[in-house]
């Protein structure tokens, strides 16, 4: 993406997410009452998130490839099942990835 | 939360809001620092970076915008990843406009405010002056310590160098764990995790047929055909401000209220 391409997609993408919070503020409250409405949204999330997890970890360009990042995203994972703080999470999962980098894995 | 006796109820009430929500504005906060370090690793700019703090103002939405750049997406799947992961705003909207009671200006500053931690803070507090309180506190001041931590974040991945070699591109996808994490443990989490696992499998199946940034999408038509068509369970299990959708997992455990979902 080019430099201008990303500066309009932020600025739009950062409208689009403006806008959804305002109208939330704006619309009657019994629209959004609809407890199949409520539930997709939040599973949406979950699903986007899930995503994301998966493609950051093993997907490099167009392939699917286990590198350092795969251990890695282990190991924040028992974090997170320990209660660690997200902050914790993170750095442990680069503290990962960079360690065995050293050691020669890809 | 334990209530002491005291004279003035209220303005106890009060404190202890404004107490909650400099807890949570310091832990979110804070990890505004990978934000800032991922977003510069991703490849946008220190202004960049700043303006996604600043005016996207939505952790998911800001973390897969850079996700989807990172990965060589185009600039319309980077735009609808992060459109469409704010959609929970949008229904935290008629839960704290009632509380608030704002209009005009205010009310355009209360809508950019309106994220799961000042929604949370704000709906665990009875309404009146302990609800708004916690609702600006902690809007103002996650919004405040997260681009301030947006910034030192930025301005040490620029001096890092090469973020593969620090195991950042590792820690971004720790980061989206991270976030997904609440919402996939507890009592009510079980089609979360049916989605999740449908949503995997959707985005890495179709990895390498589909330009970057789609595969992620499709999983999200996973989640909508799944929401739509499966059966609702009974009233109460819908709408409530999910706590755990709050960023940070610990500021969960002490801060905020659950609905039976914790032993």
């Amino acid at each position: 993406m080019s430099p201008t391409a990303t500066w309009v997609a932020v600025v739009v993408a950062s409208a689009v997410v403006f806008a959804i919070k305002l109208v939330g503020h704006l619309v009657p409250e019994h629209w959004l009452a609809e407890p199949r409405v409520a539930r997709t949204a939040s599973l949406v999330t979950v699903a986007l998130l899930s995503a994301l997890v998966a493609v950051q970890a093993v997907a490099q360009g167009g392939d699917l490839v286990v590198d350092a990042r795969l251990p890695a995203l282990a190991v924040a994972a028992v974090a997170l099942a320990l209660r660690a703080p997200f902050v914790v999470v993170v750095v442990l999962a680069a503290l990962t990835a960079a360690l065995l980098r050293a050691l020669g894995m890809a | 939360m334990t209530r002491v006796s005291s004279p003035d109820p209220q303005r106890d009430e009060v404190r202890a809001a404004v107490r909650q929500a400099l807890s949570v504005a310091v832990a979110t906060g804070l990890y505004g620092v990978s934000f800032g370090a991922l977003s510069v690793a991703a490849g946008l700019s220190l202004g960049q970076t700043m303006a996604l703090s600043l005016l996207m103002f939505s952790g998911g939405s800001q973390f897969a915008f850079i996700g989807v750049v990172g990965s060589a997406g185009t600039p319309a799947a980077a735009v609808a990843t992060a459109g469409l992961l704010g959609v929970r705003n949008g229904l935290y909207g008629p839960q704290v406009a009632p509380l608030l009671g704002a209009h005009g200006g205010r009310r355009l500053l209360a809508a950019q405010l309106t994220i799961d931690e000042s929604t949370a803070v704000g709906t665990a507090h009875p309404p009146g002056p302990a609800a708004r309180a916690g609702f600006w506190w902690t809007g103002a001041g996650v919004f405040a310590l997260w681009n301030l931590f947006t910034l030192g974040g930025a301005l040490l991945g620029d001096a890092l160098g090469d973020p593969r070699r620090y195991g950042l591109d590792a820690a971004a996808a720790a980061a989206f764990l991270a976030l997904v994490w609440p919402r996939l443990t507890g009592a009510q989490g079980r089609l979360a995790r049916l989605v999740a696992a449908a949503a995997v499998v959707a985005a890495l199946a179709t990895t390498p047929f589909l330009p970057a940034g789609v595969p992620v999408l499709l999983a999200a038509a996973v989640a909508i055909l799944v929401g739509m068509l499966t059966p609702v369970q009974p009233p109460g299990s819908g709408i409530q401000p999910d706590p755990r959708a709050a960023r940070d997992p610990a500021t969960r455990q002490d801060d905020e209220p659950e609905e039976g979902a914790r032993p």
